[in-house]
This record gives structure tokens, sequence and C-alpha cells, in this order.
């Protein structure tokens, strides 16, 4: 499904309301059956993998749902980091051998839960759920050979990947939570996933000799290429009133920080076939 | 919704514009949050009218969100002073590296807690002291057993209170708190049954892969216990 390589997808990327707005009429076009250009066609489709699509999802398919907007673009935001770490636990606990004996029920445990996640996500949007994207492990944007190329080979890789993953996921529900206020089902919900993410992260961790949280903005023994995930992470102020500075190691643990749903996606786009 | 998203994610900034953290411009800024909650929370006397400042009060009214954040300062209180414990006298059959693990613990829970009480300057409740019935200190099994009660009672807490939260600010700075929470239990889990589905357990996760959420009633009726007076709660 995935699509020309001549689009330029980083306009889509980025979160313009204008552009959201375009695409959301579009969209209503080519649902009604309307031509449309291959270029528009083509951007989407790419879209759809990422944001456009969540952004766009309230307005133009979410007719049948009664959420608003802004609560369809956060599920449909969360989703597609489901739909990711989903397939990749599924792949990951079906590939004979590669996750070592000790680990396994750990990591079926995880996969459970975030197919149960994806479950409820749907479940929720209805017909304004984001479907999946093709997505590339190796972090190629869709050429399989991208740094992590041997994630289902190297059980290294693939749990320094379950990590950014994990690490990640705990970011982006903290970051959307505000913005599901006064929605209180939804918001329950949500907070009641973001805890599970972070024992997930607390044990992919452990198992990878590193302690369950995060000091610093240390990157926990995962390549350079993953910074982004930890950006910001050292902050020791949260909001009103600075913390006393006598154990600053603490005070950036002790506090897990947000990111942006843009500093997300920027994240994933590697993984995400067609996003590059 | 524009507006407090902006404002959650300003908040989530690195926060060096913020001055001495005892500088009189936090102090300010806070006392204005304070106002604008008041205001979010129907609150239109004085803002006096909320101050809890008598000792032995030990009031907490549910119905705003100091009430609910004054609740959730006596819980990392109690659990601050209870790996002070641990980790003042450690049982002797810990394991090599586990006292390291209950040390980062316990600094966590004296972080949140002193964030939480300086936050709360003017509107806090005292804690009452704690007490620790069935917990044995000298006995690793009891005191891993009763860490996980309470990082997992915790993460309940704070998952169970958060739709009763009216301003973005605190919801956000709750949901920092609440995954450090849950890293807790998985790794206290993980310590008690190495490398088993029990860091996020069936006894604690649904099938919907969720967590628990408790409300703030349930939870005080299981943290009563170790508060050597009972907390009076109200607009539960």
């Amino acid at each position: 499904m995935h699509t020309t390589n001549d689009f330029e997808p980083k306009r889509l990327l980025a979160a313009d309301p204008e552009i959201a707005a375009r695409l959301a009429q579009h969209a209503a076009e080519i649902r009604d059956g309307a031509a449309i250009s291959n270029s528009t066609r083509a951007g989407l489709m790419m879209g759809g993998a990422v944001l456009a699509t969540a952004a766009i999802a309230g307005r133009a398919f979410g007719q049948g749902s009664a959420l608003p907007g802004i609560v369809v673009e956060v599920l449909n935001f969360a989703l597609t980091l489901e739909y990711l770490e989903a397939e990749f636990y599924t792949r990951g606990v079906g590939t004979a051998g590669l996750i070592p004996a000790g680990m396994r029920d750990p990591f079926d445990q995880i996969r459970k839960h975030e197919v149960a996640h994806v479950a409820f996500l749907q479940s929720a949007l209805g017909s304004a759920a984001v479907s999946k994207p093709t997505f590339d492990f190796s972090a190629g944007g869709g050429s399989a050979n991208g740094p992590f190329a041997d994630v289902f080979r190297n059980p290294q890789t693939f749990m320094a990947l379950a990590q950014a993953f994990e690490d990640t996921g705990v970011r982006a529900y903290k970051g959307q939570a505000a913005n599901l206020m006064g929605h209180n089902d939804i918001l329950r919900a949500a907070l009641r996933i973001h805890s599970v993410e972070a024992r997930h992260a607390a044990q992919v961790r452990r198992m990878r000799g590193q302690k369950g949280w995060i000091s610093f903005s240390e990157p926990g023994n995962l390549p350079d290429a993953t910074a982004a995930i930890y950006k910001g992470e050292s902050n020791r102020f949260q909001f009103i009133l600075g913390q006393p500075d006598s154990n600053s190691q603490a005070q950036t643990e002790g506090f897990d920080e947000t990111l942006t749903r843009n500093q997300v996606l920027e994240i994933v786009k590697p993984f995400i076939a067609g996003a590059m | 919704m524009e507006n407090s998203t902006s404002n959650a994610s300003a908040s989530s900034g690195h926060g060096t514009d913020l001055g001495s953290p005892w500088g009189q411009s936090n102090r300010r800024e806070f006392l204005a949050l304070a106002a604008k909650g008041a205001l979010a929370l129907g609150i239109t006397s004085s803002l006096s009218g909320c101050v809890i400042a008598a000792a032995g009060t030990k009031k907490l009214d549910f119905r705003d969100d100091f009430g609910i954040l004054n609740f959730a300062y006596a819980l990392e209180t109690l659990e601050s002073r209870f790996y002070k414990t641990v980790c003042e006298h450690p049982a002797r059959d810990f394991r090599p590296g586990e006292l390291r693990i209950l040390e980062d613990i316990r600094d966590h829970e004296i972080a949140h807690a002193r964030f939480l009480k300086r936050s709360l300057q003017i509107l806090r409740v005292e804690v009452p002291a704690s007490v620790w019935p069935g917990i044995d200190f000298n006995s690793r099994a009891s005191v891993l057993a009763a860490a996980k009660n309470f990082e997992d009672l915790g993460v309940a807490g704070y998952n169970g209170a958060g739709t009763r939260l009216r301003l973005a600010e605190f919801l956000t700075i709750a949901g920092k708190i609440v995954s450090v929470e849950a890293r807790h239990a998985a790794v206290l889990r993980d310590m008690i049954n190495p490398n088993s589905r029990d860091f996020a357990g069936d006894d604690v996760i649904d099938a919907n892969g969720m967590d628990r959420a408790l409300e703030p009633g349930e939870v005080l009726a299981q943290a009563q216990k170790y508060f050597a007076e009972p907390y009076q709660a109200v607009g539960l």
C-alpha cells in the first residue's frame, strides 16, 4: 500500500492545521468517490501511516463516532504506537531462537498486553481508527536495511529496540494525558495503559542489565541514534517549584518526562515504511 | 483545551528559566497557579478559604485538586519513610545489589514527597506518624512484599485520581510520577519472581492490558492502617 518516491513527507508530518484541513477535504472527496490526483492519493496514503490521517480522522472519518476530534487524534496516535509494538513483539516471540529461554515469559506477557491495547483502541475508535502501517523494524523507512537490520536475528538488537519502544511509549502517553481531560473513560483507560508501558519499560531495561528507571538523559546502552528518546529526561525542575538539589540523580530518575506527538513521530518515522 | 495543552507542554520544559528553586518568583508562580486552580475549581472565596494549615487537622477534601495532591503527598511520605527504614536496617538476607535498588527507590520517593511538599506549601495537610503493621524489616520477603504492595497501590491510586484533577499541570505532573511508581512495581515484582510474567502480572493487569485504577477512598482504606492517626476524608 505504500507509496511513491517523489512525495515530500515532511510537509505532511508537520502538524500543520492547514494541511490537515486540506487533507480532510481530500479524504472526504476520496470517500465520496471524487477524482483526485495521484500525488494527493500518495500523500494521503503516506500520511495515513503517521500523523496526517490521525489529524484528519476525527473530521473526515469520525462522523460515526461520538468522540471529539482531539480525542480521535490522540487515540489514533496511540494506536499507531501500539500497532508498532504489537507487531514487533508478535514477530519477536514468534521467531524461533531469538529470545533467550529465560526471557520468553516476560516478552510474551508484553506481547499480550500490546495486542490487547491495539484491540481496545480500535474498538474505542470504531470507524475512525487508522489502519496499520507497514513497519520496517530495521529503521530503514521501508528499505529493511536500516541500522537495526538484524533485529529478528540478534537478541541484543531486539531487546534494545524493545527498550526504545517502551521508554518512548511511556513518554508519548504521558504527553497526551492533558488532551484527554474531560473525557474520563478515555483518560482513565489511557492512564491505565500508560503505567503498563512503564512496567514493560522497567522489565526490559532490567533484562538488559539496566536500571529500571532513566538516569539523567542516559540512553541506557542504546545506540546514539536513539538519543531523541531520552531528550529532556534530565529535567530537574518540575513545573512550579524546583526541588532541593541534594540528589540530582534521584530528581531525574524520579520523574519521567513527556514527549510531544511530533517528537514521538520523528522517533518512530524510520520504522514506518514510506514515511522517511 | 488548546490552552491547557500548551500549558502542559510548557510545564514539561527544561525549566531552566524558573530561576532558583527557592526563589520568590516561584512562590509567586505557585500562588498564581493556586489561584487559577481555585478558579477552575469554582472556589470563589479568597485563597485562604482553602488553606488547611492547622496542625492535626488531617482532613482530605477530595473535591479539589489540592485534596488529591495532599493525599498523594501523604502516600509519598509514607513510601519514603518505609524505604528509609528499609535502608537504615537492611534485612540480612537481601541479595547482592538489592539494597542499591531499594536506595534508588527511596531517593525517588523522597524526591516525590519533597516536590509535593514544596508545591503544597500553603495548602499542606500534616502527615501523621507511620506505623508498620505486619511488616518484618528483618525479612527480605516481607520487605519486598510490602514494597510491591505500596507501589502497586500507588500506581492504582494515581491512575484512579487522574480524572479528578482539573488542572492540566497537575495531571501532567502526576503522570510523570506514576510511571516511575510503575517502574518500581515492576522491578520489585521481578526481584520477587525473576524473569516471570509477574512484573505486569495478571493479578494487576486486566484482559485489556490495563493496570488497576482505584478511587481515592479505596486507596485510603488500604493505606489507613499505616498512619498512626486516621485521615478524615470528605468529598468522596
